[in-house]
């Protein structure tokens, strides 16, 4: 049983790891946001299966908001918010798909390399799901960091919030004073997004962040 | 025996929290600047009646010990006075139409909410709990940021946003890395994540993962400290949010950041086994100094000029707790403090500055004394203050910097000398062309209080000369304890 358990576990955990990375290969902006959705349907899943197998009920309604909040309203107000710019159609990726994959996968290495390492006291099942987060985490990263498109750049923000969770619901016992907290973080990070999309839309007709870029202040 | 007993600790998170309900029901700026005014000097009275009334006892939310008081002192004054000089700079700013009144709304219940953030993460005794402090006041200030609605302060703001949540997520994955080492010695629950048991269960703690945690916390709040290379954010956001903000970042903010590294530097110090994070800290710190101080030469705008020059007070600073010691402890926790009070009151003239010449080139403001004696000589008092000139404050923290690194670090010392001079004459440089010379532009006098500038420059000089003997042990006392 406790075998199987972990193998759940990780498989979920795993699975998270592979949703990133089709996230990272999405050009148009409704199929990532679409794509994020899963993301956050895995997420819950692995949530849902630690709360079981951890006796942890908090833990249900972690899942519960991610279903509720990560899965249907957020994707549902960023297609919303494309359409009504018009750029869901649109194409965008900073640096090539090939590379950002090679780069991906140099992050998965290196995040499962630096955890494994780093912790081998702890119990295999929290060590591993870290692993895991920390590769998600560093996924979203350089998904940020490769687009110029302002709503990836917030699909990549949230997809490393998302290995946030992961990482805090594989430590045993946590608070939910912290899960709250984090998803109470993506929620205010949601309205001001929204905010400022709104606000760049009203300003510029472009959510395009190098558009912003042409106004800084300190250029010569 | 009163209703209610007075908690100073609770007075200080409930006083903002109260105000910013209130301030974001009522209209009228001229009511609201003056509750807000009123609410920041009882949120500072209620901080010192901590040095009064007996410190309460550690629970799982709170704690007041050395470390803190201090700097909760610190923020609430801070706070006080950058609300006196906001309100003076807000009725400026509703005449020239650059914010509506309910824009201005929104400003002021923000403000007190960005108080009560930087509050709660001082207080905090639960390290999940600090981190959403930290959060509470980057988002508001992100909004702050962005409230001109600009081209400029909406990149500001989204930068700031993108940078500063990255950070934060850095910081959170440290956090629930805490919470692992801490688990199998402490227990499940909130009790792995209380700071006076972690302390107490150092030497139980997992070596390797609190090290691991460390070099996410450095770079996650390193990034609100706003260390080369994850300073992206501060130039742009120090530029265009209104002036009481940048103040407020540049005073309070940084300090905040600051201070949760050291943290959980004394966390790592006191674990048996964890690496030193010495050469890491010295090693962003001087990039920090280095860095900053070629670019302060090639500034075009004044509030970015002293954005620069916070990077490279930042660096220094860091460059000291990485140093260790007692003495450079006390360097560090000196220099944030008098940095803390020097540049909130160089903002202060800045912003009426950028007001009365209705621009904040460099090239466009000159022969301040001329125009405006008193803006133009509290910024040249200023400026003096900042690079680290006798007598003031700043030049007793970076003297004593300076000399322990001599003695210990030759070749680093030369590096941080040379940095501390390159900032030098950049500032100079910079200063003798605003200050002296053909005035330029608008010779209206400013309508300005200059009660707040006064009084932290006043401070930092009377630190210059003679530091309180109850503040030198304070120093002595916390820069032992850092290690």
């Amino acid at each position: 049983m406790d075998g199987l358990a972990l193998d759940i576990a990780h498989l979920f955990a795993g699975g998270l790891v592979l949703v990133s990375f089709m996230l990272l290969y999405q050009d148009r902006l409704s199929a990532l946001i679409n794509v994020y959705a899963l993301h956050a349907t895995v997420l819950a899943l692995s949530v849902a299966w630690q709360a079981y197998i951890q006796g942890a009920p908090e833990l249900y309604v972690t899942a519960g908001i991610a279903i509720v909040f990560k899965v249907v309203v957020i994707p549902v107000a960023l297609h919303r918010i494309i359409r009504q710019l018009g750029i869901h159609r649109e194409v965008e990726t900073a640096v090539g798909m090939g590379l950002t994959m090679l780069a991906g996968i140099g992050l998965v290495a290196l995040s499962l390399a630096v955890m494994l390492q780093f912790t081998p006291g702890a119990n295999p099942l929290a060590r591993e799901d870290l692993a895991f987060a920390l590769a998600v985490l560093l996924l979203g990263l350089l998904m940020m960091v490769t687009r110029r498109n302002a709503v990836s750049q917030v699909v990549g923000f949230m997809s490393l919030e998302n290995g946030l969770v992961l990482a805090a619901t594989g430590a045993k016992g946590m608070p939910l004073v912290v899960e709250i907290s984090v998803t109470f973080s993506i929620i205010i990070a949601f309205i001001v997004i929204g905010i400022f999309l709104f606000r760049i839309r009203e300003r510029f007709d472009t959510v395009d962040v190098q558009a912003l870029d042409d106004f800084r202040g300190d250029r010569r | 025996m009163s209703l209610v007993p007075f908690d100073p600790v609770l007075a200080v998170l409930i006083v903002p929290l109260v105000a910013a309900g209130v301030l974001a029901l009522l209209p009228g700026y001229r009511l609201t600047a003056r509750l807000n005014v009123l609410a920041s000097l009882v949120t500072l009275l209620s901080a010192l009646a901590l040095f009064v009334v007996a410190r309460p006892a550690p629970n799982a939310y709170f704690v007041v010990d050395d470390l803190n008081i201090v700097f909760i002192v610190l923020n609430t004054f801070v706070a006080f006075t950058t609300s006196l000089f906001s309100a003076s700079y807000i009725a400026h700013e509703l005449e020239t139409g650059r914010l509506s009144t309910a824009n201005l709304r929104f400003y002021h219940a923000m403000y007190q909410v960005m108080m009560l953030g930087m509050n709660l993460a001082f207080l905090s005794n639960n390290i999940g709990l600090m981190w959403v402090a930290v959060e509470v006041a980057t988002l508001t200030t992100v909004m702050m940021v962005g409230i001109y609605r600009t081209h400029e302060a909406l990149e500001a703001a989204w930068k700031y946003f993108i940078l500063g949540s990255v950070g934060i997520a850095l910081a959170l994955f440290g956090t629930i890395l805490v919470y692992m080492a801490a688990q199998p010695a402490v227990g499940e629950g909130l009790d792995a994540m209380t700071w006076t048991l972690l302390l107490r269960h150092a030497t139980a703690l997992d070596p390797s993962l609190i090290n691991l945690a460390f070099i996410f916390l450095l770079l996650g709040y390193g990034t609100k400290v706003g260390l080369v290379p994850m300073h992206a954010w501060l130039p742009d956001a120090h530029a265009e949010g209104p002036t009481p903000i940048s103040a407020v970042l540049s005073g309070l903010l940084l300090n905040v950041a600051l201070y949760a590294v050291l943290r959980f530097k004394l966390l790592l110090a006191a674990t048996p086994g964890a690496f030193a994070p010495g050469a890491l800290m010295m090693t962003l710190g001087l990039l920090s100094l280095l860095f900053a101080a070629f670019m302060l030469y090639r500034r075009r705008d004044i509030k970015r000029l002293f954005a620069y020059s916070s990077i490279e007070h930042m660096g220094i600073i860091v460059f000291a707790f990485g140093l260790g010691g007692s003495l450079a402890n006390f360097a560090g926790l000196l220099h944030m403090v008098m940095h803390s009070l020097t540049k909130s009151a160089i903002f202060y003239s800045v912003g009426h500055i950028a007001q009365v010449k209705g621009t904040q080139k460099l090239s466009e403001i000159r022969g301040l004394t001329v125009s405006h004696p008193v803006l133009g000589w509290t910024l040249v008092i200023g400026v003096i203050a900042i690079v680290g000139a006798p007598p003031f404050g700043m030049f007793m923290s970076e003297f004593l910097l300076v000399s322990t690194t001599f003695a210990r670090a030759p070749l680093l010392a030369v590096l941080l000398v040379f940095g501390l001079l390159v900032a030098f004459g950049a500032l100079l440089l910079r200063l003798t062309g605003m200050a002296f010379g053909e005035p330029s532009g608008s010779r209206a006098p400013a309508t300005a209080s200059h009660a707040p500038t006064f009084a932290h420059l006043a401070l930092v000089l009377i630190a210059g000369i003679y530091l309180p003997p109850a503040l030198v042990v304070w120093f002595q006392h916390v820069a032992s304890q850092l290690g």
